[in-house]
């Protein structure tokens, strides 16, 4: 195991987010606090309880996972994305590292930075609305869980992209619709029929559901459902991750 | 000499169906410069890049000092140091991170005095903590060699290194190859400048369309295919060549003040001293007389050309 390898990726890409300080931290905490002004602050003033949880504090869990998502993509799609496209790759590849350590490090590293993100933005939300958790391991299994499986994805992203288009496009496109329309702000027992079923296909209903039993105890889905189906995310993300080494889809030619 | 590096029946077909090397076999022997010459295109950066790891190979096996770079690529790649061609750089980046970085990558444990050595080895000391994004082209090609080199390896590829560099960095560059090689590393060097072969190279391997061509030492390859010219200057011009000169194929030129004489180097007999008496008695006074040597290039260009 070159661990000097991993740690060098590893330091490299949390130097980057250090140097990119505002982009990295700033902006999405800025982007939540919006959200909680409006959605929490404003409208949610004026709507009652969901599940008997003050629509402020409902919506927490949903929001933090929505900068989760997007902040492990954008993170770790960007952290390979951006050597491919300099060329600098070329270091990675000829380097006595194995594929598993170079994800360890890229991916370590995207996760790293969304669960900070992830954790920045809760207590950002202390500001706004009270909140308890009732569950702090689960709540931090979910946090880890879903920041590894998101930076795995957002790497795959990264390496199929070849231009700064396709970078954007599955997060802007796929992952946000998913995140909206996965129950962030609403309960997913409030939509009619047939969108409660159809619902159940978008697996970020699952993602939010856990985490929100985590804070509330309450879900729209078992506990037991929404940890299943985060490992399967897991599980394929990882193949994904297997897949293009062992092939070397876009890496090497 | 033994074998740093044995290329046997390597090759690469690229998905696009373009056969970039065929069957490639090739020794590189401990502590020497071998320089690779090709045309663009020829297979040069393909064969480097099979080495490294960053291309797969079709077929065949490379053996790195004793490793092979497939079954056993950590200790292979930790062997090799590569300067790729392109200026590659992480450009907000400071030299001492990136060069750090380097090391670390290649899973050497920190070590600040070496790197401070080669910093200073490459005159980039001063510049430690620039971002590379300031520095010149010629800075930046040295902090590709200081990376290349932050994991003290026994093998060093130099993919183009002197392309687009200028006279002054570039008779540096060669002066820190030689001492390398002095350093005992092993020093692979591709090239279609053909007076840094020249310059530096004791062996020379030529590729075209994929293929090697010929390995040969310098001074042998230069001997063997070198043709020598010797250029008669005359008192007085001429209009034509004699007859009784005709059988030595001269080249009249200087506005019939010189006559041009190629001879083979390899051939025992030159004829030069039979050329100076027909000269003498055909009555055409020698003013003055010279030899030229055929360069690599125009050793190269016929090869290709084949």
């Amino acid at each position: 195991m070159n661990w000097y390898g991993v740690k060098a990726i590893y330091y490299f890409e949390m130097a980057r987010s250090w140097r990119t300080m505002m982009q990295s931290l700033a902006s999405p905490v800025l982007s939540t606090s919006l959200y909680f002004v409006v959605f929490g602050t404003a409208i949610g003033s004026r709507m009652g309880d969901i599940d008997g949880v003050s629509y402020g504090a409902f919506i927490i869990p949903g929001l933090v996972m929505l900068s989760l998502l997007s902040q492990s993509i954008s993170n770790a799609s960007f952290g390979i994305f951006f050597p491919k496209f300099s060329g600098t790759i070329y270091e990675v590849l000829s380097a006595p590292v194995s594929p598993f350590e170079i994800v360890l490090g890229y991916v370590g590293a995207a996760a790293t930075k969304s669960m900070v993100i992830g954790v920045v933005t809760l207590i950002t939300a202390r500001l706004f609305v009270d909140y308890s958790i009732d569950h702090p391991f689960w709540m931090l299994v979910f946090l880890v869980l879903t920041s590894i499986t998101f930076s795995l994805f957002g790497f795959m992203i990264g390496i199929w992209a070849d231009d700064f288009q396709k970078l954007q496009i599955i997060p802007l496109m796929i992952i946000t619709p998913l995140t909206f329309l996965g129950g962030a702000f609403y309960s997913i027992s409030m939509l009619p029929e047939p969108w409660q079923t159809l619902t159940l296909f978008n697996p970020v209903v699952y993602l939010i559901s856990g985490f929100r039993w985590s804070f509330y105890s309450v879900a729209d889905v078992s506990i037991g459902l929404s940890l299943s189906m985060t490992f399967l995310f897991l599980i394929t993300c990882l193949a994904g991750t297997y897949w293009i080494f062992k092939t070397g889809y876009r890496l090497k030619s | 000499m033994k074998a740093i590096i044995s290329i046997k029946d390597l090759h690469k077909t690229y998905s696009s169906g373009f056969i970039a090397l065929k069957k490639i076999n090739l020794e590189i022997k401990a502590g020497e410069i071998f320089a690779l010459l090709g045309p663009n295109g020829a297979g040069k950066t393909t064969l480097i890049s099979i080495i490294c790891g960053i291309v797969t190979p079709s077929g065949g096996t490379v053996i790195a000092d004793g490793s092979d770079i497939i079954s056993d690529y950590r200790t292979a790649r930790s062997k090799i140091g590569l300067v790729p061609q392109e200026l590659t750089t992480d450009a907000f980046e400071t030299v001492w991170a990136t060069v750090t970085f380097s090391r670390g990558l290649f899973g050497c444990p920190p070590n600040d005095a070496y790197i401070e050595k080669i910093l200073r080895q490459l005159s980039l000391w001063d510049k430690k903590n620039a971002k590379i994004r300031e520095l010149s082209g010629g800075m930046k090609r040295r902090v590709m060699i200081a990376k290349a080199l932050s994991h003290e390896p026994t093998i060093l590829f130099l993919d183009e290194p002197t392309a687009g560099v200028d006279v002054e960095l570039r008779r540096d560059m060669w002066d820190m190859v030689r001492e390398l090689r002095e350093r005992g590393v092993t020093i692979l060097l591709t090239t279609h400048y053909i007076e840094e072969a020249e310059e530096m190279a004791d062996r020379i391997g030529v590729i075209n369309n994929g293929e090697i061509i010929l390995v040969e030492d310098k001074a042998t390859l230069m001997s063997k295919l070198g043709k020598k010219t010797l250029i008669i200057q005359l008192q007085n011009s001429v209009a034509s060549i004699p007859p009784l000169l005709e059988k030595y194929q001269l080249q009249l030129s200087a506005q019939g003040f010189e006559l041009h004489y190629s001879y083979d180097m390899q051939q025992p007999e030159n004829g030069i001293a039979q050329l100076l008496a027909d000269l003498d008695s055909v009555n055409l006074k020698v003013k003055d007389l010279h030899s030229s040597e055929s360069s690599l290039e125009e050793i190269f260009v016929s090869l290709v050309n084949e």
